[in-house]
């Protein structure tokens, strides 16, 4: 049965998105993305090193021809910010995809929904395809997709924190009444059971950086989490059995010996 | 010309346009994203964007990130 992810006309091939963080070097990220079946690599815009011109460049492991670059604004606290890393990402890759991060709290890094929902506004009204990552507010949600975001990035838990998916009530009225427009877990996946559980919810799709990158085995977690994905979609779309407290027996009871 | 360039206060003598600065630093035009006192510059005028004394710029690319 097909089951496609299509956001603004773009069509994803994986339900696995991967972040290109934190890995040892551009070998070992693009390796862990074609076990991954990614076709979403985020990456983050920083200075271009000028003294040391030998420094590689990423593009040149991950081809956007065969990958689709999501830019990130990581690092922003403010709108202005998050604005001015949106437009050089743009003018530096190929696509108006920007995964829309205004930060409120070094800390926790949680997002600052209200200058999120501001900077949206401006970015999708500029053209840009945003991906807001935002927390795990429904109401929230609604604004982000009103103020004309493609899709919604709600956390599972704080990024890097491996926590997994501390709301998942949340995650599913954001899913099943809230908005629209996909839902892409982002960030506190930290392993597959956590995958799999987003997808169990009705998430379209799943962004994993931390949870990849910070495992002892980076290559075989990327191959754990794609593998994760896919059951937990599968097992949402199969329509699991309601929970009960008592049990119904799996065997019949005719024909027993009395 | 004095340029301050990704923090850096430069003396760079050939800079007079963008392509130019990029250039002589010997950065691949085709993946960078540059800034010029705060202004995103487009791919298509590098070439012609001229460049002054005490300009502040930025060049930027994509690293690895979440």
């Amino acid at each position: 049965m097909e089951d496609r992810l299509v956001i603004r006309g773009i069509e994803f091939r994986s339900r696995l998105w991967v972040g290109t963080g934190k890995y040892r070097d551009f070998e070992e990220t693009k390796k862990v993305v074609d076990v991954s079946g990614a076709d979403v690599v985020t990456v983050a815009v920083r200075r271009v090193n000028i003294t040391d011109r030998k420094s590689e460049n990423l593009l040149d492991y991950l081809d956007p021809r065969q990958y689709k670059i999501l830019p990130n604004t990581a690092g922003c606290y403010t709108v202005e910010d998050a604005l001015r890393y949106s437009r050089l990402a743009r003018e530096a890759g190929v696509s108006d995809l920007v995964k829309l991060e205004v930060i409120g709290d070094e800390r926790t890094l949680f997002p600052d929904t209200i200058g999120l929902l501001k900077a949206t506004e401006i970015l999708a009204k500029e053209g840009f395809i945003v991906f807001p990552y935002t927390n795990d507010d429904p109401i929230m949600a609604k604004r982000l997709e009103d103020a004309g975001a493609a899709a919604v990035m709600p956390l599972g838990a704080p990024i890097g924190s491996g926590l997994g998916i501390r709301n998942p009530y949340n995650i599913r009225i954001i899913i099943e009444t809230a908005v629209k427009v996909p839902v892409v877990v982002d960030a506190g996946v930290g392993t597959a059971s956590d995958a799999a559980i987003a997808m169990e919810l009705g998430c379209d799709a799943v962004l994993i950086n931390t949870g990849i990158a910070g495992a002892r085995d980076p290559i075989a977690m990327a191959d754990a989490m794609k593998h994760a994905v896919m059951a937990g979609r599968l097992a949402y779309r199969a329509g699991r059995i309601p929970k009960k407290l008592y049990a119904t027996a799996s065997s019949p009871i005719e024909g027993m010996l009395l | 010309m004095r340029l301050k360039v990704n923090g850096e206060i430069r003396e760079i003598r050939d800079a007079a346009t963008v392509g130019a600065l990029l250039e002589s630093l010997e950065v691949q035009p085709g993946r960078v994203a540059v800034e010029v006192n705060l202004t995103v510059v487009k791919k298509a005028e590098y070439g012609s964007f001229r460049l002054n004394d005490g300009d502040e710029v930025e060049i930027v690319n994509f690293v690895g990130g979440g």
